[in-house]
């Protein structure tokens, strides 16, 4: 072989690799534009008053405490009825349940859950939650809308993260005379809680993203103070961020980017929190 | 051709009372006969080697004296199966308190993911023990046992995962000792080790099966004629997985087989 000679096979190769790192780069352009233009455009907006104050004027003076609030809030109740709900079902499908119609018929179902259009979630909600259950437009119909929603996540995530404990690891706990429930509790669920976290996190951070479905349950475009209650309307930061983007006129710029600034801000340190765990979690597990 | 299994069986279980006794044992994998009509008495406090070519159906034997097998969807036993002369297939029996009677060494090390303290304590903490004080106590006894101590008693805090393969094994013995087995089922216990890792294994076998009822599956037969006092030959036969040809004190068949499959297969002609 000659020095400054590329055979075919390593023209191929190289030609191969461009593509793929190319491929590459075009995928994370797009968010890397998103993340600069959001911070760019929005750091003007944040102060501590855009932060710890409610809106004025139609959301163009104040701040945004509300809506931050409203979204911790709906994180939250999202996830305490979706997480627990979504593990129990993961474990039952995964260590419970035997390979019959009924099972199978479950499994489609939370497949499709995943596909339903965010907004039939909303009318859903509206129907059962607000209307049936005469929860209302309120915090509780939102979050339990959102649940419903997240669901198909968090069961999905569980499963997996079950699953994904060695069967060895059963075994052996069986052998020493534990029970089902007992291998469970203390050997797979400690082993599948990092991945289930992850799933659950990936779930708020949805719940926090979602605009459509608390459109019709309970968000609020303006209000004055925070809800006191899992009864009261509530502001949310997407729904804030839909209303004063399309429907205030006169708008400053900044304002409308602060407030995705935010968000972006609330739903990655969210991310973060969660891979920290996840991490802790794991070294826990190999330097013990 | 034709052995006389009833015939073996006595002479097994000549000098030793039986602990476990299959009777007319059929497994079934849905339609698939995993072992067929075995019979034959393992005797108490000795070790007996269960052998054969791979897929005979050596594991799925040794599975169905702690129901293991339970845990496959589709398996099914006829026949009966007795622990002291108790039928544990009988409905009433609690499968989790056979279990503890009956314990298991599986093939490949699987410590869990935790300190070597908690692993050995798992299984006396799922049956009530918290006391630290007791546990502590048994976990000591345990290791000793599985002739570990010494090498972990300064590292106990530590995960279990990061001993050696044949310490992970030992460690597995341990957590068996500790919730007091009368049986200990091995499945190829050695296959993953090193022949010095090995040779440790065997030696504590030989040192339990003063106080415990050894099952041994292996593969290796120099192990089987090394540790064991009785030993079973299962044999796949064309299509039929499950057949045992031979049983009977160890010296005996692999001195003077009476069968020509067994023979041949200690002699390595096939298998």
């Amino acid at each position: 072989m000659r020095a400054g000679v590329i055979s075919k096979r390593q023209l191929s190769q190289r030609t191969a690799f461009s593509l793929l790192i190319t491929a590459t780069i075009i995928v994370i352009l797009p968010v890397l534009a998103i993340v600069i233009q959001i911070i760019v455009s929005g750091a003007d907006a944040i102060s501590l008053e855009f932060l710890t104050e409610a809106p004025s004027q139609a959301g163009k003076a104040g701040g945004i405490l509300p809506a931050i609030v409203g979204t911790f809030y709906l994180m939250l109740g999202t996830i305490i009825v979706a997480l627990p709900l979504g593990v129990m079902a993961g474990i039952y499908l995964t260590e419970y349940a035997r390979d019959n119609w009924f099972t199978r018929s479950i499994n489609l179902a939370i497949v499709n859950l995943a596909g339903v259009p965010s907004i039939v979630y909303g009318l859903f909600g509206l129907g059962v939650f607000v209307l049936l259950f005469h929860f209302g437009m309120s915090l509780l119909s939102a979050s339990l809308t959102l649940a419903c929603q997240a669901l198909a996540m968090t069961v999905t995530t569980s499963r997996e993260a079950i699953l994904a404990v060695p069967r060895e690891y059963r075994e052996g706990s069986l052998a020493v005379g534990a029970t089902r429930w007992q291998t469970i509790r203390h050997l797979v669920l400690p082993q599948a809680l990092p991945g289930i976290i992850t799933g659950a996190v990936l779930a708020m951070s949805r719940a926090a993203g979602e605009t459509a479905p608390i459109l019709v349950v309970g968000a609020a475009f303006l209000l004055p103070g925070l809800p006191q209650s899992p009864f009261d309307q509530f502001m949310a930061l997407p729904y804030h961020l839909y209303t004063v983007a399309a429907h205030i006129p006169g708008m400053a710029r900044s304002t409308m980017w602060g407030v995705a600034l935010v968000l972006l801000v609330v739903v990655l340190s969210f991310n973060v929190l969660a891979t920290v765990i996840r991490l802790r979690a794991r070294q826990r597990r190999y330097s013990s | 051709m034709k052995m006389n299994s009833e015939l073996l069986n006595k002479n097994a279980a000549v000098n030793k009372s039986v602990k476990l006794s299959t009777k007319g044992v059929n497994l079934y994998y849905g339609n698939f006969q995993a072992l067929r009509n075995i019979t034959l008495d393992i005797p108490q406090c000795a070790i007996t080697a269960v052998i054969g070519p791979s897929g005979c159906g050596k594991s799925s034997f040794l599975r169905i004296f702690n129901r293991m097998n339970d845990l496959i969807t589709g398996a099914r036993v006829e026949g009966q199966v007795e622990l002291a002369g108790i039928n544990i297939y009988d409905r009433s029996i609690d499968v989790v308190e056979l279990r503890k009677r009956v314990g298991m060494v599986f093939q490949k090390p699987n410590p869990f993911p935790m300190s070597v303290f908690e692993n050995v304590a798992f299984g006396p903490k799922r049956h009530g023990k918290n006391n630290v004080g007791e546990l502590e106590d048994i976990i000591e006894r345990s290791l000793h046992q599985a002739a570990l101590w010494d090498e972990v008693k300064d590292k106990l805090g530590q995960s279990a995962l990061s001993l050696s393969g044949g310490q992970q094994q030992r460690l597995c013995i341990a957590r068996v000792l500790a919730v007091e087995p009368e049986v200990i089922l091995m499945d190829e216990p050695c296959s993953a080790l090193d022949p010095v890792a090995t040779l440790k294994i065997e030696d504590l076998m030989r040192s339990l099966a003063e106080n415990y009822t050894i099952v041994i599956v292996t593969h290796n037969m120099q192990q089987a004629a090394r540790v064991s006092d009785t030993a079973a030959f299962l044999m796949m036969e064309e299509d039929r997985a499950g057949v045992l040809v031979e049983y009977g004190p160890t010296s005996e068949l692999f001195t003077n087989p009476k069968d020509k499959r067994t023979e041949d297969y200690i002699t390595g002609r096939f298998g």
